[in-house]
């Protein structure tokens, strides 16, 4: 861990920090584009992007909303956010992960294929999940999931053994707890 | 999550922005608000447009993308067009226009080859932090994406190399567009925006409304005013130093004149030496003995040392590039930064600093001389007095020292007679890339802000020449010199001919090595003198060259004749192509070899064998 205020300030060595995953909120201007230079800033940069939603919020005002989740040290997180702020089509950004009052949820769509006892076994998870059942043949179910990203990494690695054939996740969407609107 | 203190300073720097209340720089000429409702078409409202943002001047190259604007152009005789001679040359030139007048450079040209040849010009406006307005040409919107004729995916070419750009869809956008474009170009951290307007968008009808009139579709309001808090700790930090230095950079040349001047009286105050990036001279005068020119891989000896020894550093407007830091874990090792730029990224992005101010150079300058006075600060004089008598000593090693030749010119000798012969007169510099850019920043002084025009950021070899018709046509009555090398020159010389449409005398003084000399002194340097393809084994005779222009060519070879030549070059008052033939290996020292810190620079007396100096990792930096 980088001492805060060390003698010889400036040892600029990420390599030696922890990198951590966060997500964004960026609620920006409704505009052919956007999403590529939002991508593009990435891109170019060599951040990573491990999910990304986007979609119209409000029609009137223009906005989409893009949840991004994302990983760095402490110091590429700040240039992550600082360079999302600076898009001329952003109008405000969040930082999820480090909000307490961030909330993050996750839809999947699990497709389990087995018989007998492991599909036994696949509906009493799915019950434990509060996962529901939205289609069924006599060999196979397809759940609807949602809930934070992990709990859907738990019930997906549950079901591996169970006979998981296809998991197909929306990627993060978040929003904080109380009055305040981003 | 742990929180690096750069995260940390992020944060906290978020919540101050959420406060400041925002403003904006741009200015523009109200407009006639009665004719607001006019209906025009797309090409008369682009003109409308240009007119009402109190545009003079653009620089273009026409095409079939492009006519109807041309078409509108034709009978408007309050816009004057600057007819290049390659979409590259329209780009720069219009960048010299914008640094040395303060106002944004606008760019006309077609679709496909005219905006593909504009592309570097555009980065280059990026990187260096220039305000442009760049509008091409595009197919007809039913056309795009057929493969159309001279189409080209404009907009996702230029979308990681602009601030922001537009593909104008519906002609009804487009009197706001064009408003929000110049907005900004030109307000925050000024850079290129791109505008590419289809044909049939350039003929649609739509009704005009002026600048005041748009409603914007983005709320962009950049942060001009520095947080009140943070300044009086910058200030504090300053009065408490024993070895204090500014380190200011092109953001001060951005922030306008004010700034240069607030930055005098700042200095004045403090007492504190200052020295500037490649991109910020200028904005301190050279004269004044607080001057330590220029720091950085090629600045000078008491610069490079005062960085690195320093107790607390102020940088503004300055964004801690490689070629400024040199090794960044040895980069002023024993100093708090305080660093004030008005790009939240640009701080903590290289180099961590211990306050960090977002604003406007020149307000966050006026907020620190109210608070040294209303706080009554005062500088420690004992410890300043010793800290400048350590900076004399670095001063005295006189490292820009060079050995003149009876026989041969040497550059640093051309350019400084050169200086000699036009300092007293309004001169304004811009430069090719390379060698004789460096010693030019080395040996030509300068006074005043927006006097000095280079390509830093991309190192665009190309980019003096048409700068200097830019500059030229901004100020037909100054003298306009490109301090220029053989190599680069002959990148857009064709630019030439442009002078010469429109009658601009600026002066092309080449130091003429026949090398890429920058390159060169690498491959002698690092890579064991092998000369890999560096050498001009053919270069046009430039004298000719000049001729066939219709422009005066003028050759110095001997050292007794430079000055009479050069006072000849300046006499004339046309354009002039003047080759200056100089020693052929001659090094640009001191330099900070890579991978170096700034106490590690060599000196021209000690560069014999930089290969064993610089080690592997060094080499394998650029
Ligand atoms: C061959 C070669 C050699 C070079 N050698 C050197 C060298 O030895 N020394 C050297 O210094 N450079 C050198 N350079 C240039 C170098 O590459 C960089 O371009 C330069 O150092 C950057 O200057 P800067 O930090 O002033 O930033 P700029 O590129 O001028 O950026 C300006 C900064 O100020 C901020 N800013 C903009 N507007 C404002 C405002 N209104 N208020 C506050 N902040 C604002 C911007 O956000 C940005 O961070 C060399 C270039 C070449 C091609
Ligand atoms: C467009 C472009 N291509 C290549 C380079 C790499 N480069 C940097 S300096 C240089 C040599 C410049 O030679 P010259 O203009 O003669 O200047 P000198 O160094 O000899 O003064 C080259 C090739 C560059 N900066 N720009
Ligand atoms: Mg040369």
């Amino acid at each position: 861990m980088p001492d805060p205020q060390p003698a010889s300030v400036y040892d600029l060595d990420h390599k030696a920090e922890v990198e951590n995953l966060a997500t964004f909120a960026v609620l920006v201007d409704n505009e052919p584009g956007v999403l590529h230079r939002l991508v593009g800033l990435f891109a170019a940069r060599g951040y990573n992007i491990e999910s990304l939603t986007v979609a119209e919020t409000d029609r009137n005002a223009h906005t989409s909303r893009v949840t991004i989740v994302t990983r760095g040290t402490p110091h590429v997180l700040g240039q992550i956010e600082a360079q999302l702020e600076k898009m001329v089509s952003t109008r405000h950004v969040q930082d999820v992960t480090r909000d307490p009052n961030g909330l993050e949820r996750e839809l999947a769509l699990v497709k389990v294929k087995s018989l007998g006892a492991e599909r036994v076994e696949a509906l009493r998870v799915a019950d434990i999940f509060r996962a529901r059942v939205i289609d069924t043949t006599h060999e196979s179910f397809v759940f609807e999931i949602t809930g934070a990203p992990n709990k859907i990494d738990k019930f997906a690695e549950l079901m591996r053994p169970l006979g998981l054939v296809e998991l197909s996740r929306t990627g993060v969407l978040s929003i904080t707890r109380g009055a305040d609107a981003l | 999550m742990h929180q690096a203190p750069q995260r940390a300073f992020f944060i906290a720097l978020k919540a101050s922005l959420k406060k400041a209340t925002a403003m904006t720089a741009h200015q523009t000429i109200t407009a006639p608000e009665a004719a607001d409702t006019e209906m025009m078409s797309g090409a008369e409202i682009v003109v409308r447009s240009l007119l009402d943002q109190g545009v003079e001047v653009l620089f273009g190259y026409p095409g079939g993308a492009v006519l109807p604007i041309y078409d509108a152009l034709f009978a408007e005789p309050r816009l004057r067009h600057i007819l290049v001679r390659h979409e590259q040359g329209a780009t720069h030139a219009a960048e010299g226009y914008a640094r040395s007048t303060g106002k944004p450079g606008v760019v006309l040209v077609t679709s496909g080859p005219g905006a593909t040849n504009a592309v570097t010009g555009i980065v280059d406006a990026l990187m260096d932090s220039i305000p442009l307005v760049v509008i091409t040409g595009q197919v007809a919107t039913h056309l795009i994406g057929t493969d159309a004729f001279q189409e080209c995916d404009t907009i996702g070419i230029t979308r990681s190399i602009t601030k922001h750009n537009y593909l104008v869809k519906n002609v009804d956008d487009l009197p706001r567009i064009m408003h929000e474009a110049f907005h900004i170009a030109t307000s925050g951290r000024p850079g290129p925006v791109v505008i590419d307007i289809p044909k049939d968008v350039q003929f649609g009808k739509a009704a005009y409304q002026g600048p005041q009139a748009v409603t914007h579709a983005h709320d962009y309001r950049p942060q001009v005013k520095g947080d009140a808090g943070r300044i009086a700790e910058a200030v504090t930090l300053i009065a408490q130093s024993r070895r204090p230095i500014l380190y200011t950079g092109g953001g001060v040349i951005n922030a306008g004149p004010r700034a240069s001047a607030l930055l005098r009286e700042f200095a004045e105050l403090t007492g504190a030496p200052v020295t500037s990036t490649l991109m910020g001279l200028g904005a301190f005068p050279a004269a004044d003995p607080k001057w330590l020119g220029m720091l950085g891989m090629h600045g000078s000896y008491e610069a490079n040392h005062a960085m690195h020894d320093c107790d607390v550093m102020v940088a503004l407007g300055a964004r801690f590039d490689d070629r400024v830091t040199g090794r960044l874990d040895a980069f002023a090792p024993t100093s708090r930064k305080i660093h004030v730029d008005i790009d939240a990224s640009s701080i903590g992005k290289n180099v961590r600093c211990d306050v960090g101010i977002v604003g406007d150079a020149a307000s966050v300058l006026e907020d620190m001389i109210a608070a040294w006075k209303a706080m009554r600060l005062s500088v420690d004089k004992t410890a300043l007095a010793e800290w400048w008598k350590q900076i004399e000593v670095w001063r005295a090693r006189d490292c820009f020292a060079y050995t003149p030749d009876s026989k041969l010119i040497k550059p640093q000798q051309a350019v400084e007679r050169l200086y000699h012969h036009a300092k007293d007169k309004d001169v304004y510099i811009t430069t090719e890339v390379g060698q004789h850019q460096m010693w030019a920043a080395q040996y030509f002084r300068f006074e005043d802000p927006n006097r000095w025009m280079t390509s830093g950021g991309l190192g665009t070899m190309g980019y003096g020449l048409p700068a200097a018709v830019g500059v030229q046509i901004a100020h037909p009555d100054s003298l306009v010199i490109d301090i220029a090398g053989d190599a680069s020159v002959q990148m857009t010389m064709q630019e030439m001919a442009t002078a010469i449409q429109y009658d601009l005398p600026i002066k092309i003084f080449i130091l003429n090595n026949e090398w890429m000399g920058m390159v060169r002194q690498w491959q002698q340097l690092l890579h064991g003198e092998r000369y890999s393809h560096s050498y001009s084994e053919s270069l046009p005779d430039f004298v000719k060259m000049a001729e066939a222009f219709g422009a005066v060519g003028l050759r110095a070879e001997h050292p007794g004749e430079l000055d009479d030549k050069i006072a000849e070059m300046i006499s004339v008052r046309r354009p002039v192509l003047f080759d200056c033939r100089v020693t052929k290996e001659e090094n640009c020292f001191p330099m900070i070899p890579s991978g170096k810190a700034h106490n590690e620079m060599i000196l021209a007396q000690e560069a014999r064998d930089l290969g064993s100096i610089i080690d592997d990792a060094g080499k394998r930096l650029v």
